[in-house]
């Protein structure tokens, strides 16, 4: 089976796939449609239609006796999602375009921040949104109504996207040269941190609501990412959240973390948000023909 | 969290390796876990058994050889052992710590046939 694309385990489904299409993946196993599966309403109201990755490869058994020997490996297991996120990084970086990558638990805000993000810089550059859950089409579906591409990636039994979605994901969707992509991930404050995208920020979102201890108790996402997002911060006169001492806590597990304050439905503090995109995407943009086009 | 898939992963490892070196069957895995890799070993072998069910890997024996967690400590100057990532330095008691052992996550070697 593909570790990475979980073929054979779940059903990993991205939107637009024609069910009775076999994917063509680059790498060699067959991909068998029609497995029986729990649940009907994968199908998605929206667009089209779905596509299952299906079952896995046949095993193949060699069949013959020969002497008992010992074979050196020393090869890393996850090195398969290293390797599709390398071969992202390598698309994104040809296009000049910036990808984040934005992590959080579920409820924190992300694609309420996303809509409201996009409609304050979609008159600047392009904008393309890539969207994981579990089921359903809503996030993409909102996503859409702000006039932007948007793709979901279902992942059924699966908490988080991998690099090897992704990458199909951007077969599919042909984000723009210059264009900013947004990877929203499956709400998970776990899994997502193991697995790199490609992308060139982890953004993870922490809203006020939720406990300002949560960098210690979940470190390795804290660590994986560049910047942290306190989000709906209009609520704080009603909680008894420590501000202070959320941001020591995610110093502790990462020193070099930067940290912004805002509330998306209220708008503070959205503006260093949208400066921040800006300056990273001229970043991405350093030595790509799309520098000069775009503001 | 993943060990199922890890040992799926295990298991194409076992695979690619048996075309590119010409066996038939594994007899035993050796897996290198470091200790601040995240992996549940009793997960890992529950795993391993299902997995590798009618493959080339059919009861197999699977050895696991732990790699100890260790870490550079900025503030000391120490390499500390270390449990879990994010733990304090055992040393000083301070958070700066380079993780440089036990994160390790690999098939070290096979005996096939």
């Amino acid at each position: 089976m593909c570790n990475v694309c979980g073929c054979g385990e779940g059903e990993v489904r991205i939107e637009g796939d024609e069910p009775g299409h076999h994917h063509h993946h680059h790498h060699d196993h067959e991909h068998v449609h029609g497995h029986g599966h729990d649940h009907d309403h994968h199908h998605h109201d929206i667009d089209t239609d779905t596509h299952d990755y299906g079952k896995g490869p046949a095993r193949a058994h060699a069949p013959g006796l020969s002497q008992a020997r010992m074979v050196q490996i020393e090869t890393d297991i996850l090195g398969k999602n290293n390797a599709y996120a390398a071969a992202n990084r390598r698309y994104l970086a040809e296009r000049g375009i910036l990808a984040l990558n934005l992590v959080s638990s579920p409820g924190s805000g992300k694609t309420t921040l996303l809509t409201h993000t996009i409609e304050a810089l979609k008159q600047e550059f392009p904008v393309a949104v890539i969207e994981g859950d579990q089921q359903t089409a809503n996030d993409a579906e909102r996503i859409r109504q702000t006039g932007v591409p948007a793709l979901q990636i279902n992942t059924g039994k699966g908490c988080h996207l991998d690099a090897h979605m992704v990458g199909h994901a951007l077969e599919r969707l042909q984000p723009k040269d210059g264009s900013v992509l947004f990877i929203e991930n499956v709400g998970n404050l776990v899994c997502p941190a193991a697995f790199d995208l490609g992308e060139a920020h982890k953004v993870v979102i922490l809203s006020v609501t939720e406990g300002e201890d949560k960098p210690v108790k979940y470190p390795d996402m804290f660590h994986a990412a560049d910047l942290m997002i306190l989000n709906k911060i209009d609520l704080l006169p009603y909680l008894q959240f420590d501000v202070d001492k959320c941001i020591e806590y995610a110093r502790r597990v990462n020193p070099s973390i930067r940290v912004l304050q805002l509330s998306a439905t209220s708008g503070q503090g959205m503006d260093l948000w949208q400066q921040w995109i800006r300056a990273t995407r001229q970043v991405a943009l350093v030595g790509h023909a799309a520098s000069g086009e775009v503001g | 969290m993943h060990e199922m898939s890890l040992c799926e992963g295990v298991l194409q490892v076992m695979q690619e390796q048996a075309k590119a070196q010409g066996f038939s069957r594994v007899k035993t895995v050796w897996l290198e876990i470091g200790e601040l890799a995240g992996v549940d070993t009793e997960a890992m072998r529950f795993g391993f058994d299902v997995v590798v069910k009618d493959s080339l890997a059919d009861g197999a024996t699977l050895e696991i050889i732990h790699l100890p967690g260790r870490a550079w400590c900025l503030p000391c100057g120490n390499e500390v052992r270390v449990r879990q990532r994010f733990d304090a330095c055992p040393t000083c008691g301070g958070y700066q710590l380079q993780v440089t052992g036990g994160d390790e996550l690999r098939v070290k070697e096979l005996e096939v046939e």
